[in-house]
């Protein structure tokens, strides 16, 4: 019997979280056209999410670049293919490690510096302080850093599978000696604008959507002590990544499923 | 002044995005090198198309000249019917022969259009006359082995020119 209570706490228990967080999301992004109505407030969350981010995305993209090129030349020259090479990275970051690399390093730059802002707000009591005055919190704390989370991955993702191609641009063509007009020409013929690069810009969005979410829902509802914070800062980073992972597989198989 | 250089810089931020995804799309992708000019139309029918695609290269001598646009099925005569888009600057004459060519041993699959002698040329919406489909792998092996399996019954059959060409050479052969 007691084998039965434990199960059965523990699943209402995990409902009651995942309630919990359904009904967060669903008052966040009711807040989000008040939100939008004073677009300052976003305008200084993109720039403390997107632009204070930028100058990792992009030395991990081109960092990515260089080793994809280099590695992905080992196995081609083999079968005398080299050329294919700038295909090769260009698809797998543009599809694949551009959203999810993006999102792995937004997680972790982004997501905590979020989750601990907020945490700290609510441990010294300014968010408490901020609804005695009336002031919603969510319209006037949350919702512009979702927005401006939600706006910033995207245009990080694309800027790491960019600088990725360019990196990987200057290995294969400039160090190696792969024929530059072989190098574009192959990739041009065979990515798809909508296929591809759409897809892969739809995903970096949902990705944005969701370390957002869990970066402003950990901090929201972290328990207002030192260690809550810590705890909830860790808490962003395994959620996010584990969600983006999961997503990613999900997202893949929907969108390049049929040929 | 804080105000004015965050606005600034999340400008340039967003900019930088847009720039990102024209590179994307102009430079690593395909929007660039596509419909640059637009051509006229021309449709073939083939027996066969193989693994034909959409978007597949049309080429002439080895040179790029159009693309495949569309593939349909004749509900009447079950022929693959294959539109495509010829770059205007290229005319082709009325006795152009299309075929189905495949790039390499393993590569992809285009239509390869090899000019006639004929004084006119083709008009936008023509239908190209002679065609020919492509080389189904799975036939030229039932192909090779039923011709083997000719010279193997017949006690003095030509050895390895039979093979590639079955049924003219091996069937005196038999007889």
């Amino acid at each position: 019997m007691n084998v039965f209570a434990f199960v059965g706490a523990r699943a209402l228990a995990a409902l009651r979280g995942w309630g919990h967080a359904a009904f967060f999301v669903l008052e966040l992004l009711a807040a989000v056209p008040a939100a939008l109505r004073r677009f300052s407030l976003v305008v200084v969350q993109i720039h403390a999410i997107g632009n204070r981010s930028l100058l990792i995305i992009m030395a991990s993209g081109l960092a990515v670049g260089f080793v994809l090129a280099l590695q992905m030349y080992y196995a081609l020259v083999t079968y005398g293919a080299a050329e294919s090479l700038g295909l090769i990275v260009n698809l797998s970051l543009v599809r694949e490690l551009g959203p999810v690399v993006t999102a792995l390093l937004f997680a972790g730059r982004a997501g905590t510096s979020l989750t601990a802002e907020i945490g700290l707000m609510k441990a010294g009591e300014q968010i408490a302080a901020m609804e005695l005055m009336a002031i919603d919190p969510r319209s006037r704390v949350l919702a512009p850093r979702f927005i401006g989370g939600m706006i910033s991955m995207p245009i990080l993702a694309v800027l790491f599978s960019a600088v990725g191609i360019l990196g990987a641009y200057v290995v294969a063509v400039l160090l190696i000696g792969v024929d530059a007009g072989n190098f574009w020409s192959i990739m041009q013929n065979q990515v798809d604008v909508w296929r591809d690069v759409g897809n892969g810009i739809v995903k970096s969005f949902v990705f944005g959507i969701v370390c957002t979410c869990v970066a402003l829902y950990q901090g929201y509802e972290t328990q207002a002590t030192p260690e809550g914070v810590a705890y909830a800062t860790t808490r962003t980073v395994v959620i996010s990544s584990l969600a983006v992972l999961g997503l990613d597989f999900v997202l893949t198989a929907l969108m390049f499923s049929t040929r | 002044m804080v105000k004015k250089s965050i606005e600034t810089l999340v400008g340039v931020f967003v900019l930088l995005g847009i720039v990102g995804v024209v590179f994307l799309a102009l430079k690593a992708a395909n929007l660039g090198s596509f419909r640059a000019s637009h051509g006229y139309e021309l449709t073939a029918r083939f027996d066969n198309i193989g693994g034909l695609k959409v978007r597949a290269p049309v080429r002439s001598a080895g040179v790029t000249v159009g693309r495949v646009t569309s593939i349909a099925l004749d509900g009447k005569t079950f022929q693959g019917v294959v539109q495509m888009d010829i770059d205007q600057r290229f005319l082709f004459p009325k006795d152009t022969a299309a075929k189905i060519l495949t790039a390499g041993l393993l590569g992809d699959q285009y239509v390869g259009l090899e000019p006639g002698g004929d004084d006119k040329n083709l008009a936008p919406g023509d239908t190209v006359a002679q065609t020919q489909s492509a080389v189904v792998l799975e036939n030229l092996i039932g192909q090779f082995l039923t011709g083997r399996a000719a010279d193997a019954g017949s006690p003095q059959a030509p050895t390895s020119a039979s093979a590639a060409a079955p049924s003219p050479a091996s069937a005196p052969a038999v007889k």
